[in-house]
Order: structure tokens, then sequence, then C-alpha cells
């Protein structure tokens, strides 16, 4: 397919992304990119210095709400791409609210618990909208285990399944970067036309 | 009994086990679970009692912090 095709198609779309640190801001960005056409951004959480180690911030946005932030970054990359942010704590109400009308979602919190909440919470009530979730990307190296699989039909997941954030495991630009794009790809793949497993 | 767990193919000697006897057998300890049976999901409340048959599709997804 050809960019220009990519970018047709890809800018009636709106994809929803629930949390907006490491995974989210990343796969934001790389939706942004490629066109997307709206992008609905979620977090209640402010940038502090040690996000810049993988989440598409900038050091002068310090400080600052990290959804608002993210919508102003994606706007000096592509300005084509609608970006609205949501200031607020995801909970299932506020998912089915804010999410409902989405092609598709991306799951990107930190906590297990949230990951948790938003699969089960999109499984029951929204099982129509394909859901990507990155689970499993902490520490360094190991890339060749960071892999997608697609769980059930809307259920996609993305990363090495067991690495879990720790002390001694910190979360660092590259691998988390990876998974982020790992995402973003799958996204493009589903809202492009294609969820077959074997070409994932 | 044979089902699909996680895209792959395996086997139990008992047909009709629960989402919870599934994990003593196969030593899941895992704290933040996500479980579906043929693509629904099955609420932590039902595990114990959500019985798994032959040809099934079992999900369970454990879930880790990270992001």
């Amino acid at each position: 397919m050809q960019i220009e095709e990519i970018k047709k198609r890809l800018s009636s779309k709106t994809v929803g992304i629930a949390g907006c640190g490491g995974l989210g801001s990343n796969c934001a960005v790389a939706m942004a990119r490629v066109g997307i056409g709206r992008l609905i951004i979620v977090d209640f959480d402010v940038i502090v210095e040690s996000n810049l180690n993988r989440q598409y911030f900038f050091f002068d946005q310090i400080g600052q709400k990290k959804v608002f932030a993210l919508a102003e970054n994606i706007r000096r990359i592509n300005p084509l791409t609608t970006v609205t942010p949501f200031d607020l704590k995801l909970g299932p109400d506020e998912i089915l609210a804010v999410f409902g009308g989405c092609d598709l979602i991306v799951e990107a919190f930190d906590q297990a618990e949230m990951k948790e909440m938003i699969v089960e919470t999109v499984s029951l009530s929204l099982p129509s909208i394909p859901l990507i979730v990155g689970n499993g990307m902490a520490g360094l190296g190991k890339s060749n285990q960071l892999r997608v699989e697609k769980l059930s039909e809307n259920l996609f997941v993305c990363g090495d399944g067991c690495s879990e954030i720790s002390a001694e495991q910190p979360p660092l630009a590259p691998r988390v970067g990876i998974v982020a794009n790992m995402q973003a790809n799958m996204a493009l793949q589903i809202l492009l036309g294609n969820k077959n497993q074997e070409e994932l | 009994m044979k089902i699909t767990l996680n895209n792959r193919i395996e086997y139990f000697d008992e047909d009709g086990l629960t989402f919870e006897e599934l994990f003593l057998i196969k030593k899941f300890s895992f704290k933040m679970l996500v479980t579906k049976l043929n693509g629904q999901l099955v609420k932590k409340e039902d595990r114990g009692t959500t019985q798994i048959h032959e040809g099934d599709d079992v999900t369970v997804l454990h879930l880790v912090s990270g992001g």
C-alpha cells in the first residue's frame, strides 16, 4: 500500500490511548506520524524529570500535565492529527464514556491492576473494539523476547509477558519504545484491515 | 481433554476442570489475571465454578506492571 493510500485510510480513524507515559506517549507520536485522523489521549499525571528516560516529553515540559504537553508535541509533529486530551483517571465508567466511539484502543498504563481493569472492561462492555495491551518490557536487552500475540478476537498483547518493573529492573527507553511501537504497528495493521494471527 | 491454552494445544487427564483447578495443575500463581473461555470474559469470582471442556479455547493473560 502506498503512503498516500495509508494516510487517506487512517485519516478517518480514531484511536484511544489509555495512559500517556512510556507506552502511550511514544505510541501516540508514532500514530500521528503515519497520519491517524484523531487521537483521544487520557492521563491524570504530571511530567517529572524521571519520566524523560523513556517518555516523549522535553526537559522544559517538567511540571506540565502529560495530556496537554503530549497534545502540543503531536501538534508540532503533525497538525493534521486532531488530538482530544482528557485530564482524568480512567475507571470502567470513564473508559466507556471516553473510548466508546474509537476504532481501536491502546492500553498504556503502568500498573498491572489498571491493565487488568481495562482488559476486563473492554472485553465485557466494548467487545467489538480491538484492544492492544503492553505487557512486560522492563529492563534492557532481550529484544528477541518482545513479541505480539493475538489472544482472542479483539485482544492483542505486545511485550515479553514477564519483565515487571522493580528497583533492579527499571523501565528504559529502548524496550519501552520497542513495545510502544509494536502497539502502534499492530494498530496500523488492524486499522488497515488485517487481524490475522499468522501475519503478526 | 484437548484444549487450546493461549494459542497452544494442551492435554489434561480430566475433562471439566475449573479455571482454578487449571491454575493448580499449571502451577500458575499470578496475582493480576484476565481469563477468557472461547473469547468470553470469565470474571474472577467465576473462576472456581466455570468448567473447561474438550475443544475449548482458553485465555489466561498474566499482567505485569510497567509502561
